[in-house]
């Protein structure tokens, strides 16, 4: 039962590699990156990856090598059973990992700076504004500046910045857009910031990525990105077709429901980002105080 | 009267559940039957139940342990057949009410209810011996850890049949798990099978740091403690230091959810973002709480089958005591994508990242244990190597996460599903394994069988990296965790790979039980009459196997570290005499009695059945009272009984 050992786990390595290797012809994911910081997060998962290789991949061979020749039954191996302690060996061990994780932590640090979520992109063009409602289980996306919004569909112009506040209507949420870069919690009575920039016109998928409940596998949204000019078009269209977005059918939208197809409002009432995260923070008047003691039935669910 | 329980709690309309729990009643029903008709309930009732022999309380927790993995188990390869079939436009066979039970159950009972007791039996029964000692420093309470467990245990699966358990995840965030979102039993039940348990795990860690800073045989000075105690010493510490900090936060989400209270809701001031920050700061610790032991395992693992003293024991202790801090200070790698600054994430990734420098020596120090030993291929030691094989992968991706710019593309995503399955798989259970493996001749007098190990071990090997292989390339790809159906037709091959990777661990699973089943069947031509099958190098062998209830009739003196390794080298062996009068705890009902309260309390508060829950909490308090003011609580054993027991060994231990 010897020889299988190394078979096995190599094979496990190759299968490995393999699929790294096939997964990065794929469309979509992160390894397919749209835009300038979804390419230098994949830059760092490849160069984090590469530099911790040159350690993981002796050290996996080392010991497959190692438990085969000085198996019990190879007469040629030379023991030493005596030996449990040696000083430059020790040394060697500790100074590798810390070499490692020093480089690494110099990589972090930098990482960490410029990829900041809440850092604006630079670029020529003027950043669009985007805020963005994690309802159960939908997204809103509201263009404050352009005085529309949309509900699981975000069109976005091409190399253009865009600036997005979050926050949460209901639970936790998670706003990810993989091939653009990174996601950030959307929270109730909370706003947090993220920048993001798309290279090149296409549909992205986005989705939440914190689990918010029943309907969450469907909160599901298209980030299509298109040039300038088809935004330009795509606005005049919004602004002169179906509804808007008012107190009444913003608490109507605010409802739990499952799978929502995309949608678009010709316009928003003024503020209703900031609304939102008042409300959220300040409760309905017939809060969860005493519910306990409640049957079931009167209580509200989700 | 009942509160909220009523016949509506119980699923009638759903056939999957009552069904298996039709036939876990049936086959629990079967066994007491088969128990009470053989005379055996006064014999498990004397020397088992009411036993506080750490090896007993051990074996029970690994028992339970085992059986809670077949639970946890039969969820995973419900949710990967889910997965593997609701692609596109298909719903599967399971609703999203049923689904988000099922990987918040498979998540709470890995966990809570098979990693830990799995580590925790090890360390109850290996850990004294090791010490050179005769128990822990509380019998009693130990025993109180267990039923406390058990308890715990009992009302999770309660949760199946009566009501629901939580949709909420194993981290039960809030305020998805506050009143307003999640308004049924089943967050309940999960706060509350985890708050009693949780009392029981934090006063195994008191018992652990007693015994092993108190009791420890003449001459056994910290550095010459086996690497195993040392680790179970830190994991124990940070028992001590985190489950308060797990048992305070749910204190608060129960106060939410019972008295109104705001301490995680949207409103009136509560910050859900504490929840996590506090919840991580136990369950960061919490891993290596875990995977600590597991290294321990591994470190007597690579000395006894390589036949060498272990590479750099003190680097060892260095590095086990360096997790052991470190683990306090990486929490917030868990949400780097909450929105903090740079700083702050730059400061995590860090401090995450250098756990990797004690990891690597530790890894390092196996390989040079291996070096230029005489290595024998037994299963433990298969385990060894595939662990760390399979171990450097799950740190390289482990770090990969903690650089914060990469978490940001990879937070919660399958690839992370894959890192953390990676390591509790390849780290832990491949640990606890190879321990169960090593000392099982100690604790029963026989030995495993070797051929349905080793199966055991290539499909557990194989399976795993067939399950979570494709994970990695799902995440990478841009597929999140926890989702009931799956938009994307393209994932669907991948999710078919990781379906048949959870079917060959499935046979691993079946294997080690046909491992048992056989053992136990020819147990008779595979008895361990030296009390030392594997030329180990630790105090545990020197006694017999098993072990008399006092361990050593004679405690050992301690020179060196490997102290029986030294002792066989000079060609001695244990003093056999004189014997002397050795006082023993006496066995005690109040762990099992204890728990029938709390278990009474338990599902009366989270059924609000008010009166009952009073009445399991005054029957607690009793229970603890009047035990407290017994005073028969030791016996004693002669030394002519002693000198009896002696020579009736070795070969004659019964088979229980």
């Amino acid at each position: 039962m010897r020889s299988p050992i190394e078979r096995s786990s190599l094979s496990g390595a190759a299968v490995a590699c393999a699929a790294l290797c096939l997964s990065s012809c794929q469309q979509a994911g992160v390894l397919d990156p749209q835009g300038p910081i979804a390419a230098a997060e994949r830059l760092l998962l490849i160069n984090s990856t590469a530099i911790m290789l040159v350690v993981v991949v002796p050290v996996i061979v080392a010991t497959l090598v190692f438990a085969w020749w000085y198996r019990a039954s190879n007469l040629r191996a030379v023991r030493s059973l005596d030996v449990a302690y040696e000083g430059r060996i020790e040394f060697v061990t500790w100074s590798i990992p810390a070499l490692i994780v020093i480089l690494l932590g110099g990589v972090i640090w930098i990482g960490a700076h410029q990829l900041d979520p809440r850092a604006p992109i630079p670029a020529d063009a003027k950043p669009l504004r985007v805020d963005v409602v994690a309802l159960d289980w939908k997204w809103l996306f509201i263009y404050p500046e352009q005085g529309v919004a949309t509900v699981n569909q975000l069109v976005i112009p091409v190399g253009t910045p865009v600036q997005f506040r979050l926050t949460s209507a209901t639970v936790m949420n998670s706003f990810f857009i993989p091939q653009l870069g990174s996601q950030i919690y959307a929270m109730g009575g909370m706003t947090t910031h993220l920048n993001l920039l798309a290279d090149k016109p296409g549909d992205y998928p986005g989705f939440s990525a914190m689990f918010s409940g029943d309907g969450f596998s469907d909160m599901r949204f298209v980030a299509k990105t298109v040039p300038v000019g088809d935004f330009d078009a795509w606005l005049g269209r919004v602004r002169s077709t179906g509804r808007a977005l008012d107190t009444a059918g913003y608490a109507a939208l605010a409802k739990p429901s499952k799978a929502v197809p995309p949608a678009t409002y010709r316009s928003v009432e003024p503020r209703l980002f900031e609304r939102v995260v008042n409300e959220t923070t300040a409760g309905s008047d017939n809060g969860p105080a005493g519910a306990a003691w409640c049957p079931p039935e009167q209580q509200v669910g989700g | 009267m009942l509160g909220r329980l009523s016949w509506a709690a119980i699923p009638f309309n759903e056939p999957l559940p009552l069904i298996s729990m039709a036939v876990v009643a049936a086959v629990i029903v079967a066994v007491l039957a088969i128990v009470t008709l053989k005379g055996w309930l006064p014999y498990l009732w004397r020397e088992w139940v009411t036993s506080v022999d750490h090896k007993r309380i051990g074996a029970m927790y690994l028992l339970l342990a085992l059986i809670m993995l077949l639970r946890g188990f039969s969820d995973a390869i419900m949710m990967r057949t889910q997965q593997a079939i609701a692609v596109g436009d298909a719903q599967g066979y399971l609703p999203p009410d049923h689904y988000d039970q099922i990987f918040s159950a498979h998540g709470t009972i890995m966990i809570f209810f098979v990693a830990m007791p799995l580590v925790i039996g090890l360390m109850n029964f290996v850990v004294p011996l090791q010490l050179g000692v005769r128990d822990v420093a509380f019998p009693t309470l130990n025993s109180v850890s267990f039923w406390l467990t058990a308890t715990g245990v009992l009302l999770i699966n309660l949760s199946l049949v009566i009501g629901n358990f939580a949709r909420t995840s194993w981290w039960n965030y809030p305020p998805l798990s506050e009143l307003a979102f999640s308004p049924d039993v089943g967050v309940d039940y999960y706060l509350w099978s985890l708050q009693i348990s949780g009392i029981g795990t934090l006063l195994t860690g008191v018992n652990f740091v007693t015994t092993i800073l108190k009791l420890r045989a003449p001459g056994m000075t910290y550095m010459r403690m086996p690497v195993f105690c040392w680790t179970a010493l830190a994991s124990n510490m940070m028992i001590v230091a985190a489950f308060p900090i797990l048992t305070a936060t749910f204190m608060m989400l129960l106060l939410d959810r019972y008295l109104g209270m705001h301490f995680f809701t949207n409103e009136a001031g509560g910050n859900q973002m504490m929840y996590a920050n506090l919840f991580w700061a136990w369950g960061h610790p919490e891993v290596y709480i875990l995977v600590l032991p597991a290294f321990g395992v591994f470190s007597e693992v690579a000395a006894t089958f390589s036949g060498k003293g272990l590479f750099s024991y003190r680097s060892m202790v260095l590095a086990t005591l360096g997790i052991c801090i470190l683990s306090f200070t990486v929490w917030l790698h868990h949400f780097f994508t909450m929105g903090a600054g740079a700083d702050v994430n730059a400061f995590f990734g860090i401090m995450s990242s250098i756990i990797a420098i004690p990891t690597g020596v530790k890894i390092f120090n196996w390989l040079f244990t291996m070096f230029r030993g005489r290595i024998v291929f037994a299963t433990p030691m298969l385990w060894l190597v595939g662990f760390m094989v399979t171990f450097v992968i799950g740190g390289l991706t482990g770090v990969l996460l903690a650089v914060p710019p990469v978490n940001f593309e990879l937070h919660n995503s399958a690839f992370l599903v894959a890192h953390f399955h990676n390591v509790i798989i390849g780290g832990v259970v491949f640990g606890a394994f190879a321990g169960y493996q090593y000392w099982f001749p100690k604790a029963l007098g026989f030995t495993l069988d070797e051929r349905w190990g080793k199966a055991g071990f290539w499909c557990w090997l194989i399976g795993f990296y067939l399950a979570f292989t494709p994970l990695y390339v799902l995440g990478l790809q841009g597929m999140t965790r926890r989702l009931q159906h799956i938009a994307d037709p393209s994932w669907q091959p991948w999710l078919l790979v990781a379906e048949v990777g959870a079917v060959v661990i499935m046979c691993g699973i079946f294997c080690q039980i046909a491992q048992l089943y056989v053992s136990i069947r020819t147990r008779e031509s595979r008895r361990d009459l030296t009390g030392d099958p594997w030329n180990g190098r630790t105090l545990e062998w020197a006694t017999a196997s098993p072990p008399p209830p006092y361990n050593f009739a004679v405690l050992p003196r301690v020179e060196t570290i490997d102290a029986f390794w030294e002792m066989k080298q000079r060609g001695l062996t244990l003093a056999q005499s004189p014997y002397q009068t050795i006082e023993m705890p006496r066995n005690t009902p109040i762990g099992v009695v204890l728990a029938f309260f709390a278990s009474a309390a338990g599902f009366a508060l989270i059924w609000h059945i008010w009166w009952m829950a009073i009445l399991g909490l005054i029957g607690a308090a009793v229970t603890v009272l009047v035990f407290g003011w017994s005073e028969d609580r030791e016996q004693e054993v002669s030394a002519a009984e002693i000198a009896l027991m002696e020579r009736a060994r070795p070969g004659q231990g019964s088979a229980a």
